[in-house]
């Protein structure tokens, strides 16, 4: 973990300016826990930010007992790898390309699923703006473990061509775990796919441990998101 | 166009008229006037179609210029109406009425400069930002790269090796003079 | 001329009930972001009664980046680079209304080879956009062959586009001053096959898509836009067009040199989606019909960039100008005022898709059912990039 990041973050934020505040952010009303009586006169009462996952904050994975095993799991999963159908900026248009016929994504066991319970990738394509980063790591957070980060464009690595833009963020790292970056703007599809094969290089050697280090720092990732994220309206880890 | 220019510059004040090119030419009118003479040139003039309603910040003179942008189909031409509000408290007639797109313009402008529309519909919702906290940042004032600084962690940038700097401190440090 | 109500039901956007959300009638459905029928990331605040959409809410901003503040803080010849982003699958529309906008402002006249360069990657860029359209249309309803089909299909005319610029999508061709390159040698005729392969694409999706009874029967009626609906909310494109309005500014305002070229605006009796679908595939063989036009009229020889001044030190006098542009969604316009002084004072783009995504969506929605309310997005061509820039 970088110190100097570290140190950064240990600073105490710098007073707000004097601002015009649009307004403060109430819960919305739907958000709200309230009782809801069904058509049939039964009592329901919703809390609609509980989560029922979110008791325990992420665990670290241990792997597998033996080495062969874990080998055998590593290869399973770089075969497998099924990416969340979340086209978070720019990268959007030259995932589909990896679709159709022409570059065929499939054949190497790679598809799209329309939910995080079902996807082991999130690829971050291109610039997160701060509302979006929101609900990628509320996505994130979902899919189940082992799960891999890879962040298209150079837009994740260092803000890209949007550097002194107020709405995007610079540093993917900061927070969320990155395994792999694919440089360009936009990257081919071929280079996307070849970045596809080297993470399935780092899986299969066990290095793609993106989820364990999130786990892991999970304080310093919240204390970073919540700094950028001012309006968090999720639900909360409460251990 | 001048004809019906013409005519309605005495009713309505209108100053400054410069014709950017065939088909494009920008008025100025008063801001308790503006509402009424857009009503008059969608109403009357054949000025149907909005097509957009922006601002533009003059902080040197502090104030904001509203420019509506209208067109009329039938003979091809834009109008392009400059209404000057004041910047501090900045308010201006809502013209949700006319047009049924044009609360989200107002939502934008209201959400990024600050400018109120009372009356039109969601306006205090959030548009394009989040949880916003600093001042509405299309203003002049409000400095990107300092906020970006202060509030977004970058990796470190590029090291450029000037030649001569690298010569002066690294080959031959003890050596002064020039070049 | 008809005369416009100062205040309309037309677009009271109410539910004809007050939605009471602890009875248990009503369900608060966000089909959000992270979700396959959406066009783009914008998230849809729906209100449902059983399955029908009571209110919709639209909401946008994930794409966010504040373009038009931090190309105040660059100077002209940087900001083309940057351009292209704002609208994400069409992006040439962007670099030539920025480009023609600051050579208007600053007097400088384009060459005639360029014009038609840059005419000529206007419509090809046109016809890759609509291509890819007609596959959100047909995977919105659940066809999904049609998509690989003109996904692929799409992906030749990116070939194209990359020997002729060297950048698939965006391509950053078209330059304050007139275009980057000339034609390679042999891409005319190698456009010319991919046309020919283009038309016969067109006639199989004909076949499966417009002759497919379920297709048929879900689109037609669906999201229907009355002629009483265009002006108040500032519809354009093939969705005013498929109305019976005949609003084309390739003909009513010529730019380029599509005064010079050959063909008819395209219209239909009725706004639902199946009629916009018809006239977009429509448009795309007059695209394609445009396109050989323009490959047998285009210079071969003579300049295609303009003399410019020292672009590192460019003061522009001061102006504004309004420059528009006849995308596929339809038109596209900038908004530019300069001060004198190296850097922009103000730009402003204006997309088709605000009106479409957020007003019109939002009128349209009420009444819909919950499994067509993706086809109702994609059949307005709506791109959320360029709705908050």
């Amino acid at each position: 973990m970088n110190d100097e990041l570290e140190e950064r973050l240990d600073e105490a934020p710098e007073s707000q300016p004097e601002s015009l505040r649009l307004r403060d952010i109430p819960v919305r009303e739907e958000l709200q826990p309230r009782t809801v009586i069904a058509p049939d006169g039964q009592e329901i009462h919703i809390d609609p930010l509980q989560d029922y996952y979110c008791q325990a904050g992420p665990t670290v994975q241990t792997p597998a007992y033996t080495k062969i095993i874990e080998d055998l799991f590593n290869w399973a999963r770089s075969e497998s790898l099924w990416i969340l159908g979340f086209g978070t900026g720019c990268g959007a248009i030259e995932m589909r390309p990896l679709m159709t016929p022409r570059f065929d994504a499939y054949r190497y066991g790679i598809q799209w699923r329309p939910t995080p319970r079902q996807a082991n990738l999130l690829v971050i394509s291109g610039y997160l703006s701060v509302k979006t980063l929101k609900r990628a790591i509320r996505s994130y957070e979902q899919m189940q473990n082992p799960k891999y980060v890879v962040g298209l464009g150079s837009c994740t690595i260092n803000g890209g061509m949007y550097w002194d833009s107020y709405n995007t963020i610079k540093c993917l790292d900061q927070y969320m775990p990155v395994d792999l970056y694919i440089t360009g703007c936009m990257p081919r599809p071929e280079a996307l796919l070849q970045g596809f094969d080297d993470l399935k290089k780092l899986i299969r050697a066990g290095k793609a441990e993106g989820a364990n280090r999130y786990a892991e720092n999970f304080d310093w990732y919240k204390a970073n998101q919540k700094r950028v994220i001012k309006n968090w309206n999720m639900p909360d880890y409460n251990w | 166009m001048n004809s019906m220019l013409e005519r309605l510059a005495k009713e309505f004040r209108i100053t400054d008229v410069v014709e950017r090119r065939p088909g494009l030419t920008t008025i100025k009118v008063d801001k308790d006037l503006a509402e009424t003479l857009i009503r008059e040139l969608r109403d009357r003039e054949g000025y149907t179609h909005l097509n957009f309603m922006t601002a533009i910040d003059r902080i040197e003179d502090g104030l904001f210029t509203l420019v509506y942008m209208l067109h009329n189909y039938a003979d091809k031409s834009s109008l392009s109406v400059h209404v000057d509000i004041e910047r501090e408290d900045a308010e201006m007639t809502s013209i949700h009425t006319l047009w049924a797109q044009a609360w989200t313009y107002q939502r934008e402008l209201r959400e990024l400069w600050g400018i109120r529309f009372p009356g039109s519909p969601r306006q205090d919702e959030d548009f394009c930002l989040e949880g916003w906290e600093d001042i509405p940042p299309m203003r002049r004032e409000f400095d990107t790269v300092e906020f970006c600084e202060r509030t977004f962690v970058s990796r470190d940038g590029r090291h450029s090796e000037d030649p001569r700097d690298h010569m002066h401190e690294v080959m031959f440090p003890n050596r002064g003079g020039d070049n | 001329m008809a005369q416009l109500p100062t205040h309309s039901s037309a677009w009271d956007m109410s539910p004809p009930e007050p939605v009471d959300l602890s009875s248990g009638k009503y369900v608060k459905l966000w089909q959000g972001p992270q979700h396959p029928g959406i066009t783009g990331n914008m998230s849809l605040e729906l209100t449902l009664c059983g399955d029908e959409i009571v209110e919709c809410k639209t909401h946008v901003g994930y794409l966010h980046r504040g373009f038009e503040k931090f190309m105040e803080r660059r100077t002209f010849i940087q900001n083309f680079t940057v351009v292209c982003r704002i609208a994400v699958p069409e992006p040439t529309f962007n670099e030539y209304l920025y480009s023609a906008a600051v050579e208007e402002l600053a007097g400088i006249e384009v060459p005639e080879r360029a014009q038609w360069l840059r005419a000529l990657n206007l419509e090809m860029m046109r016809l890759a956009s609509f291509v890819m359209w007609t596959g959100g249309m047909s995977g919105a309803f659940g066809l999904y062959t049609v998509p690989n089909w003109t996904l692929t299909y799409r992906d030749y005319l990116l070939d194209l586009f990359e020997e002729l610029t060297g950048a698939r999508i965006y391509h950053m061709y078209i330059v304050p001053g007139g275009v980057r390159n000339p034609l390679p040698d042999g891409w005319k005729e190698r456009t010319l096959e991919i046309l020919k392969g283009t038309e016969k694409l067109l006639y199989e999706v004909e076949r499966v898509m417009f002759n497919n009874a379920v297709f048929k029967a879900r689109s037609k009626g669906l999201g229907l836009i009355t002629p009483d609906m265009i002006d108040p909310y500032g519809i354009v494109g093939p969705n005013a067009r498929a109305c019976g309005f005949a609003r084309d500014l390739r003909k009513d305002e010529p730019y380029l040199v599509y005064d010079q070229l050959d063909f008819e605006v395209i219209t239909g009796t009725a706004s639902d989606a199946y009629e916009r679908a018809w006239v977009r595939q429509q448009e795309m063989h007059q695209c394609i019909d445009l396109i050989r036009q323009m490959l047998e009229r285009t210079p071969d020889s003579g300049p295609f960039q303009a003399r410019m001044p020292n672009v590192l030190h460019w003061k522009i006098p001061p102006g504004e100008t309004y420059l528009k542009a006849e995308c596929t969604r339809g038109e596209y316009g900038y908004y530019l005022v300069t001060d004198g002084s190296e850097y922009l004072r103000r730009v402003h783009v204006r997309g088709p898709s605000y009106t479409h995504a957020i007003a019109v969506m939002e009128r349209l929605a009420v009444g819909t059912n919950i499994a067509d309310i993706a086809g109702l997005m994609v059949s307005l061509h709506t791109y959320p990039p360029e709705i908050e820039r």
